[in-house]
């Protein structure tokens, strides 16, 4: 396992690197002189001057990388350009809110599309099996943005279940913090659920054919051990790496929904960064959700090791 | 499924009507296509929507930019078939116009992701070595960005606007085209009848031309299909947000977004176009998995 | 029961039908089976693929397909209790506990993606309860008894990590941990290489030997039969067609179908020879001659076979199922 670690390690820490220069070179994208574009509306020559000293425009490229990547390095990811704040302090004010509804909607995703796809598998071919399959798709195709709105419109708004704005810390009080993210993470969670169901449903089929699951039968477990630990653990490789996939995708959701549920996350940091053009506070942004996907995937692969030994020992 | 005969040419543009496929065994893509009955019925559908997008000024009841005030958020009434908006804009009117602007932002953004994954995808598999390693890092670097986070993060330098939204998702979705096209290049380049054509020295961009490509597009079109429900989804949102398509030109996700602070009032305005995206993407994809399974499994030999 | 059983009966099978469900719509795979196993008994249940044979042992624990075979009629009992009238939750006490099965394919019977030990520890603790120290002590000491050496550090391997004929050993393990007094071992050495088929029919007669339990030796070959078995049942076609002991059904066959089956048989020292093969194929369940089932196969049939034949008895404690068994000479083992 450890050797897996390192050398997945391996392959995260200079991805890392990269990444990071390639949140850095964005700016080369900016038109013009980008002093004179991110200095604001209207600017006058100090403001620019500004910006330009602020931003190390006058460096050389690879100098200018260098000097913020150190920084980055430090925990230091630089300073907005229209507030007092450090990058760094302001994406870390907001993680909390995204981490809250990025992980309650992979709890939706992972527990609704597992049980959806293991019951379809279980009974191919039957009303269950085609429900599903069914509620998969249009789970594919429909909106998660819109579902949102529909949630909100029927939850919150005819029915006041939930709440439909805001967010309340986890820990202020847990019961609020549930209840505001519930809607949002459901809408977030539908469309990964329904990827998930049909990759388990795929694979579930096939293993729960497996002569090693007849043999747990003859041994006399339970069918819910049967099928939860003995098939479940052979079929998840494929729905481990579509959860990963999903994942990433569904980080980049929370922009929409953040905004949708006026919630103080970091997709909101970014939307408000892009209007103001505060330019480093995006750059900030970028480089957190990067490394978070990055981490994602380190953790998926490293569940390969889990579920399945050969990888490990390879 | 799994009989191969020497497969006919596949006539995608044939129309539904057409005679029976060629091909004793294995009946003809186009047949095989029309028989999985999801992927016909959304290609039909999607047919519709793109027709009536492009003939919305002859069907649309009223202008687009039409401001009827007295009548504005109005419920489905004779007049307006789908009510009005906030300014009293027939919706299905909108919805039409919105059609062309989101259909073509998607085939768009498609296009530019296979304009750059493709040729390049062919590069690395063909060639090989370290191209093919620095272009699949490359290709992993980009894959590390959610779409919709770069693309916001490539229009906070760019600014907003359909066209740079598009760019930006062009050069998010290129690496998966990228990888696919990578994918199919090498599985033909190990096929003997090419390395023997190699080894008789015919150049790269004929074996390319005649022997790569036409096994190559299968794959390829399979994903575009799938990456244009994608990119429909993502340059809604983008609208939504207001960083793609700028009000007062109308898309489905700039419906979206305006519907939203009506829908305490009038809650059909964020319905419809809901409806609309939800159909067409769910149509690509089902369009999707038609030519997965009409195409799949099966190396054709290209015509000598 | 049609045959006197030498000692008290453990496993008693009676005119068990079993249906798949086919193209054809069900179909009779295992037609009226009667037979039993004594205890302490090694009784082989040999025929074709296609006989039933596989479908009878499973059924006796209730494992056959959901939704693709049912048993439609008949009895099952264990020490006199009838299986087939337990609840799911009553069978479940009894699977891998009183009865244990093991199963053809020791490459894909266990589960690869959890320790060897653990497989069979589950087992204990499942029936007997117990830490989970306990149950893994259980398992390292069965493991040592079926002869895997080291088997307290291999306890720790997974599947992957054994070779064949050590998971076909480890499934022996497996199956004897909860000491289950009758053990259904269906084809057990059909997949290995034949110097390893040896060491496991010896290691499961002398397993059977050392717990006293029941072997039900299901196999298409009878010279597994003849290493380990007392006693043999043969089926046809979803029937039992012969049943007597092992000496006698290899020495006096009664039903041609046997004598087909014996002189298919490799011997030591016939090679070279062309072993002969019995023409034609089993009948599919759905197709099932009106008569005698064998009789289109068969070169003593008579116009008398085209009338379903009983099982007779044709001498004591040998069954038959031949309307000719007494008339005919039938070559037996050479």
């Amino acid at each position: 396992m450890l050797g897996l670690l390192a050398r997945r390690l391996a392959f995260t820490v200079p991805m890392l690197v990269v990444v990071s220069f390639c949140v850095f070179s964005l700016i080369v994208l900016v038109p013009g002189d980008p002093a004179v574009a991110l200095a604001g509306e209207n600017p006058d020559p100090e403001q620019i001057a500004a910006v330009r000293e602020r931003l190390g425009l006058d460096d050389p490229f690879l100098v200018q990388f260098w000097h913020w990547f150190s920084g980055v390095l430090q925990g230091d990811l630089g300073q907005s350009l229209f507030s007092s704040q450090s990058v760094a302090a302001a994406v870390f004010s907001r993680l909390p809110a995204t981490l809250s509804l990025a992980l309650l909607s992979l709890a939706v995703a992972l527990v609704l599309g597992v049980a959806v796809g293991v019951l379809a598998a279980m009974r191919p071919g039957t009303w269950i099996d085609r429900v599903a399959t069914f509620a998969a798709s249009l789970g594919v195709a429909v909106p998660y943005f819109w579902v949102g709105m529909i949630l909100v419109l029927l939850f919150a708004i005819n029915l006041t279940i939930f709440p439909a704005v805001g967010y309340v810390p986890l820990t202020e009080n847990p019961l609020q913090w549930f209840l505001h993210l519930f809607l949002p993470a459901t809408a977030l969670g539908l469309a990964p659920a329904a990827v998930i169901a049909r990759q388990t449903r795929a694979g579930m089929t096939g293993v729960l054919r497996e002569d090693y699951v007849r043999t747990a039968t003859a041994k006399g477990l339970p069918p819910a051990r049967v099928v939860g630990q003995h098939a479940l653990k052979n079929a998840a490789v494929p729905v481990v790496t579509a959860f990963g996939l999903e994942a990433s995708r569904l980080i980049g959701g929370t922009v929409v929904i953040e905004q949708l549920f006026a919630l103080p996350g970091l997709g909101n940091l970014a939307y408000t960064s892009v209007f103001a053009r505060d330019f480093p506070m995006v750059q900030g942004v970028l480089l957190v959700v990067a490394a978070l996907v990055l981490l994602i995937n380190l953790l998926v692969d490293l569940s390969y090791g889990y579920f399945n030994p050969r990888i490990r020992q390879s | 499924m799994t009989t191969t005969a020497p497969a006919a040419t596949p006539p995608p543009a044939a129309p539904p009507s057409s005679a029976p496929a060629p091909g004793p065994d294995r009946p003809g893509f186009w047949r095989r296509f029309r028989d999985n009955r999801p992927a016909f019925v959304a290609l039909v559908v999607l047919a519709v929507l793109v027709l009536a997008s492009l003939a919305a000024p002859l069907i649309a009841p009223y202008a687009p930019e039409a401001i009827d005030v007295p009548r504005r958020l109005s419920l489905s009434t004779p007049d307006h078939w789908l009510g009005t908006d906030s300014l009293g804009r027939d919706t299905f009117t909108r919805l039409l116009y919105a059609g062309r602007v989101s259909l073509m932002a998607a085939a768009l953004a498609v296009a530019i992701a296979t304009a750059v994954g493709v040729p390049l995808g062919l590069l690395a598999g063909y060639v090989g070595g370290k191209v093919d390693w620095l272009l699949g890092r490359a290709g992993d670097v980009l894959m590390t960005f959610p779409a919709i986070i770069l693309a916001i993060a490539i229009i906070a330098a760019t600014g907003p606007g359909l066209q740079n939204a598009m760019v930006a998702l062009g050069i998010v979705y290129a690496p998966r085209l990228f990888r696919v096209t990578r994918a199919a290049t090498l599985q033909v380049r190990a096929e003997t009848y090419v390395e023997a054509s190699i080894s008789i020295g015919t150049p790269a961009w004929k074996i390319i031309a005649r022997r790569v490509l036409p096994n190559v597009a299968s794959p390829v079109l399979v994903q575009v299909s799938v990456m244009l429900a994608a990119a429909l989804l993502a340059e809604a949102a983008l609208s939504l947000l207001g960083l793609g398509v700028v009000p007062p030109t109308a898309s489905w996700g700039v419906m979206l977004g305006s519907g939203f602070k009506e829908i305490r009032s009038t809650p059909l305005l964020v319905f419809w176009p809901g409806v609309a995206i939800a159909v067409a993407t769910l149509s690509f994809n089902l369009i999707g998995d038609g030519l997965r399974d009409a195409l799949g499994r099966r190396i054709r030999k290209a015509a000598p | 029961m049609s045959a006197p059983a030498t000692t008290s009966t453990l496993l008693g099978v009676s005119d068990l039908r079993v249906e798949f469900a086919t193209d054809h719509g069900w179909s009779t795979v295992v037609a009226g089976t009667t037979f039993s196993v004594g205890e302490h008994e090694i009784v082989g249940l040999v025929g074709e693929s296609g006989s039933g044979k596989t479908v009878t042992g499973l059924s006796v624990l209730g494992l056959l397909p959901r939704g693709v075979g049912r048993v439609a009629s008949g009895s099952v009992t264990l020490g006199g209790r009838d299986l087939l009238g337990l609840s799911e939750r009553e069978l479940r006490s009894v699977r891998g506990n009183e009865v244990a099965m093991v199963f053809q394919e020791p490459m894909t019977s266990l589960n690869p993606a959890f320790r060897i030990g653990d497989q069979i520890a589950e087992t204990v603790r499942l029936h007997r309860g117990g830490s989970r120290r306990a149950a893994r002590d259980r398992a390292v000491e069965v493991l040592d008894l079926v002869g895997i050496p080291h088997a307290r550090r291999r306890a720790d391997d997974y599947p992957h990590e054994f070779s064949g004929g050590m998971r076909q050993r480890a499934m022996i393990a497996m199956a004897v941990s909860c000491e289950p007094s009758l053990l259904i071992a269906d084809e057990p050495t059909t997949a290995l290489d034949v110097t390893i088929q040896a060491q496991v029919l010896e290691l499961l007669a002398s397993m059977q030997a050392e717990l006293g339990m029941s072997v039900l030796l299901v196999t298409h070959d009878l010279g597994v039969v003849a290493e380990v078995c007392e006693r043999v049942v043969v089926m046809y076609a979803g029937q039992v067609v012969e049943q007597a002991d092992v000496g006698e059904l290899f020495d006096h066959p009664r039903h041609p179908y046997t004598e087909g089956l014996l002189a298919a048989m490799p011997q030591l020292g016939s090679r070279g020879h062309r072993l002969p093969s019995i023409p034609g194929r089993t009948p599919e369940p759905w197709a099932m001659p009106p008569g005698c089932r064998f009789a289109p196969r068969c070169e003593y049939a008579l116009p008398a076979c085209e009338e379903p034949p009983p099982l007779l008895t044709t001498r004591p404690d040998h069954l038959s199922r031949c309307l000719r068994h007494d008339e005919l000479t039938l070559r037996g083992a050479r």
